[in-house]
């Protein structure tokens, strides 16, 4: 059995939230470059160069590029012969994110309580974490750092099976097109479609963790993300839902085999703020 | 076009002349506010008590910025979802309220308020928060300080970048834009 101390998880995972937040992905700031060499509207063209320069300050004076750090989401791949030695895997990233989000001067966004909005005493914590068991002593952590403007436009559908394929790319752009300039667009799009009611939603987020210009690896679903991406850049929403041509950056979809009486569709919406990371312990 | 330059507080025909669609780069006192600000500012009014701050000619930025670094003003400092208020944001309209920054929809009740108080709705870009910082100079808690984040500060500013989305004939830019770029 492999063992990987509980305080190494700790900072690593203390400094991943700081590397999303600081440091955006390669793969979107190409997408950004792509966009602005397609975008056909003045003002769209200035906020993808805006974005540019606000990914560079963010680089350089390692600064959030959005206040708003997220919460944050991990998804761990663990090996069965692969432990944590000194606590539990939930607790190191936990306190992996607080200690993250405090000295980094990330922002804290997590009440405790929905309702009552009181704010959690543990800071920007708890996270949300999933786990998916693997074999061999591998672990890798995945991790988003995902904003709440984006999040509260997404959608979940328990559709009926005679609706369709077409049933269901009617409500994927109709979700887009609801969210328009809330969700902070251009966006990346994530699809969960088929599982059961958690677990599109889970199919959804767990493809934005793909970077961008990845494709499914079926041929027709590869296909089916840009038809998608090329009508979402039809509904003239454009950068900030302000008009143009570059609504989503990226579409993903997700599949899984359902019930009978089932058609589960999940849209998760990321915004342009598409921060990822991932480290192999 | 170059953006225009304005400031803030402004001149009551600087704001009539303002056309959705427009870019600015606003310059001057802005005050920030975001949910639960609003909601304790609106249990004020309903208690017929004073407004934290008067809130006669001035803008309010919905932030709720991140904690400054160290030698900082201020963290990163982008708009957060605007919709979020559009519940409490009539009543300050009517006692004064002259325009907000933020992101996304309005709902109807808001739009009309706009064109009867004659104010405007700005958006900001949002997830540019380490650009907009560079804008700002100046941060000042005046209410509400248990609230961190979502407290009430006032902000000096040069040259914020925004773009006018609701001006005070109504007029709205994402229903604008939108069909100048659709097909
Ligand atoms: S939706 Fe994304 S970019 Fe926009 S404010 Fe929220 S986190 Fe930032």
């Amino acid at each position: 059995m492999r063992a990987i101390p509980y305080q190494f998880v700790v900072n690593e995972v203390a400094k991943m939230c700081q590397e999303a937040n600081f440091e955006l992905g390669n793969d979107v700031i190409d997408a950004f470059q792509d966009a602005l060499k397609n975008e056909t509207s003045p003002i769209g063209q200035n906020i993808l160069q805006d974005l540019i320069e606000n990914a560079n300050i963010a680089s350089s004076e390692r600064i959030p590029m959005c206040q708003d750090t997220g919460g944050s989401v991990f998804i761990v791949e663990l090996g069965q012969e692969c432990h944590i030695e000194g606590g539990s895997i939930y607790d190191a990233i936990n306190e992996g994110v607080i200690k993250g989000y405090e000295e980094g001067y990330l922002r804290h966004s997590i009440v405790d309580n929905p309702l009552t909005r009181t704010k959690s005493k543990t800071y920007n914590s708890p996270a949300i974490i999933h786990i998916e068991m693997r074999p061999g002593s591998e672990c890798t952590i995945h991790m988003s750092a995902k904003g709440g403007g984006s999040e509260n436009m997404s959608a979940l559908k328990m559709m009926k099976p005679s609706d369709g394929i077409e049933g269901v790319k009617a409500f994927i752009l109709d979700t887009v097109k609801n969210a328009g300039p809330n969700a902070c667009p251009p966006l990346v799009v994530g699809i969960g479609i088929g599982g059961n009611f958690e677990r599109c939603a889970y199919l959804a987020k767990k493809s934005l963790f793909r970077p961008i210009g990845h494709r499914s690896q079926h041929q027709e679903l590869a296909e089916l993300e840009l038809e998608l991406m090329a009508k979402m850049n039809l509904l003239g929403i454009g950068p900030q839902g302000m008009g143009g041509s570059t609504t989503a950056l990226d579409v993903k979809i997700e599949i899984e085999p359902c019930h009978i009486a089932a058609l589960p569709v999940a849209i998760n919406l990321n915004c342009h703020a598409s921060r990822h990371k991932e480290i192999n312990l | 076009m170059e953006p225009k330059k304005l400031t803030i507080p402004m001149e009551h025909q600087a704001l009539t002349l303002l056309r959705a669609g427009e870019r600015v780069l606003l310059s001057g006192t802005i005050y920030t506010a975001r949910d639960a600000a609003h909601k304790r500012m609106s249990e004020s009014i309903e208690k017929g008590e004073a407004l934290p701050f008067s809130i006669n000619h001035q803008f309010i930025y919905y932030v709720g910025p991140t904690p400054p670094g160290p030698g900082r003003i201020i963290g990163s400092a982008g708009p957060t979802t605007s919709g979020r208020m559009d519940k409490y944001t009539p009543s300050l309209l009517e006692r004064g309220l002259k325009g907000m920054i933020g992101k996304g929809y309005r709902n109807q009740e808001v739009k009309d308020s706009i064109v009867k108080n004659q104010a405007v709705y700005l958006a900001a870009i949002g997830g540019t928060g380490a650009l907009i910082s560079r804008t700002i100079q100046s941060m000042e808690v005046i209410a509400y300080e248990d609230l961190g984040p979502e407290a009430i500060y006032k902000l000096t500013v040069k040259d914020f970048p925004a773009t006018v989305i609701i001006d005070s004939t109504g007029e709205d830019w994402y229903e604008i834009g939108k069909t100048i770029f659709n097909g």
